[in-house]
């Protein structure tokens, strides 16, 4: 798949095979300002297609920056500009033509807190897909109910739909806002440190979620948590002061990583 | 490398780990020193000591066990941490094995009791174990420095040991046959000669464990081998 306007191979280091890949989003040289502030310095990164990408740097770095790039979330505020290239099936995002509604459509996204939405489970994830499609009430349960079981909830709540999504606990919570981003059947989802607020169990069944949602979407996870990214990535990429470092195979990124920074880090020497 | 880790108690468990293999490996060089002086000076109350010794070094394998699981449980260690851990345990149970060698020897020496091989014949062990003495010293300096120079020219100088093996073996083959009573003995030394032998090879391993340990993979070269016991010598021997 070729990114914008000139064909370029997946940004690849040496030596990761990447042939049997489809590069679902491609991003190349980008550089982003927070007014006159450059947090990111020339990215160049591939999310492949049914893969778990893993971004993993210290607090500052620019890998939530990164994620809010992915689905223009950064328009939402003045002063906020990126430059290079992002595109997501060959098709630039960043450009002004790009339809914000359609990409975030495309392009899920699940917060470090909970965010449900002050009504009831059943509508958390009715209101999203309203958004897009007009469906008659029968199919819009369907829907509902797909989505909580994809997102390994549907048992815990099927007998109160009516409560409010509020009611529930941290870890249902967040499992809540990941049917509500499935709900509308995204091609990418990207999770900025979905598991922070939770306890290990809870951890555990959005880890487990997570690979079985691999199959189907084009994940993309920023994560503080080290062997969290060892266990749920296929890919990880380590950040440091607005720069990619090294991106490469996760088993030989927490085993043999080529960077000392990258060493440093996920032994816990860094500083 | 940054030297430190921010959590100061890791670099304090990894230097105990560290500092615990290095004195199991003190212990070997030790026993394998004091079974070949039993043997050369038929002394068997040494033998004796070294037989009863040989609890301390399991005693201290279990223990640097013990200190890498729960090192690994507290701090979920990552690469190069991660490899020291594995290193300590694979570097332990070598040593531990060569202690078993060690001992294995000194067996042997309150087994021939009275019935002692002549002091020529002895000469050759004591050669081979001077040679794996030094390169057992090697190997745990090279481990105790991290240097990979260093674990390469032990993993090299094998050959050295093998190669002695050897001609220690035609020797005893060709005293066996010119008088049946040697057999007994020289069975003995023979075994004895095989057990230092066996200690080269387990030098070896730590070696390409120190090796995998700062490189994060394995020794890729071909390693020189002089052990020709199994078969040529066997042959030769019949021939002369």
């Amino acid at each position: 798949m070729s990114a914008v306007g000139y064909a370029t191979p997946p940004f690849a280091p040496p030596g990761l095979r990447t042939e049997h890949l489809v590069e679902k989003v491609a991003i190349r040289d980008l550089e982003f300002f927070y007014g006159d502030t450059r947090a990111l310095k020339g990215i160049s990164v591939s999310l492949f297609q049914g893969c778990v990408t893993a971004f993993i740097g210290p607090s500052g770095c620019g890998k939530s920056t990164l994620l809010r790039i992915l689905n223009r979330m950064y328009d939402l505020y003045p002063k906020q500009r990126a430059s290079g290239h992002v595109a997501l099936d060959g098709e630039n995002i960043l450009s002004p033509a790009q339809d914000l509604n359609l990409l975030r459509a495309k392009v899920g996204m699940v917060f470090q807190k909970p965010t449900p939405f002050p009504m009831t489970i059943y509508e958390n994830i009715a209101f999203g897909l309203r958004l897009y499609d007009r469906l008659p009430k029968s199919e819009l349960d369907d829907r509902v109910r797909d989505a909580l079981v994809r997102a390994a909830l549907w048992d815990e709540v099927k007998d109160k739909l009516g409560a409010s999504g509020l009611s529930l606990s941290g870890g249902q919570q967040q499992r809540l806002c990941i049917a509500r981003t499935v709900a509308v059947k995204p091609e990418v989802i990207l999770f900025d440190e979905p598991c922070s607020a939770l306890d290990p169990i809870s951890t555990a069944k959005i880890e487990e979620l997570i690979a079985e949602l691999k199959a189907d979407y084009t994940i993309a996870i920023v994560t503080h948590n080290m062997q969290q990214a060892a266990r749920v990535s296929d890919f990880t990429a380590f950040m440091y002061l607005g720069e990619l470092v090294e991106f490469g195979d996760t088993s030989k990124i927490f085993t043999t990583p080529d960077d000392r920074r990258t060493q440093d880090y996920i032994t816990g020497r860094f500083g | 490398m940054t030297e430190y880790h921010t959590v100061k108690a890791f670099d304090t468990d990894l230097q105990d780990l560290a500092r615990m293999v290095a004195e199991m490996g003190g212990m070997a060089e030790k026993q394998v020193a004091d079974a070949v002086d039993a043997l050369a000076r038929r002394d068997t109350g040494l033998a004796q000591r070294v037989t009863a010794a040989d609890v301390q070094i399991d005693t201290l394998q279990h223990e640097i066990e013990e200190k890498a699981v729960l090192t690994i449980a507290r701090r979920q260690p990552m690469a190069v941490d991660l490899r020291e851990i594995v290193s300590a345990l694979r570097i332990s149970n070598d040593i531990e094995r060569i202690g078993d060698l060690a001992k294995n020897i000194a067996k042997r020496v309150i087994a021939l009791n009275t019935e002692f091989p002549p002091p020529k014949l002895i000469r050759g062990v004591e050669h081979m174990t001077d040679l794996l003495l030094r390169q057992l010293k090697a190997v745990l300096n090279a481990y105790a420095r991290r240097s990979v120079p260093e674990a390469m020219a032990v993993w090299r100088g094998d050959e050295e040991i093998d190669a002695v093996c050897t001609s220690v073996f035609r020797e005893l083959l060709t005293y066996m046959m010119e008088d049946p009573r040697n057999i007994s003995f020289c069975i003995h030394l023979l075994f004895c000669a095989k057990n230092i032998e066996r200690m080269g090879d387990h030098a070896t391993n730590i070696a390409e464990t120190v090796h995998y340990m700062i490189e994060g993979k394995p020794i890729t070269d071909q390693r020189p081998k002089g052990d020709t016991t199994t078969l040529a010598a066997l042959r030769k021997a019949g021939e002369a």
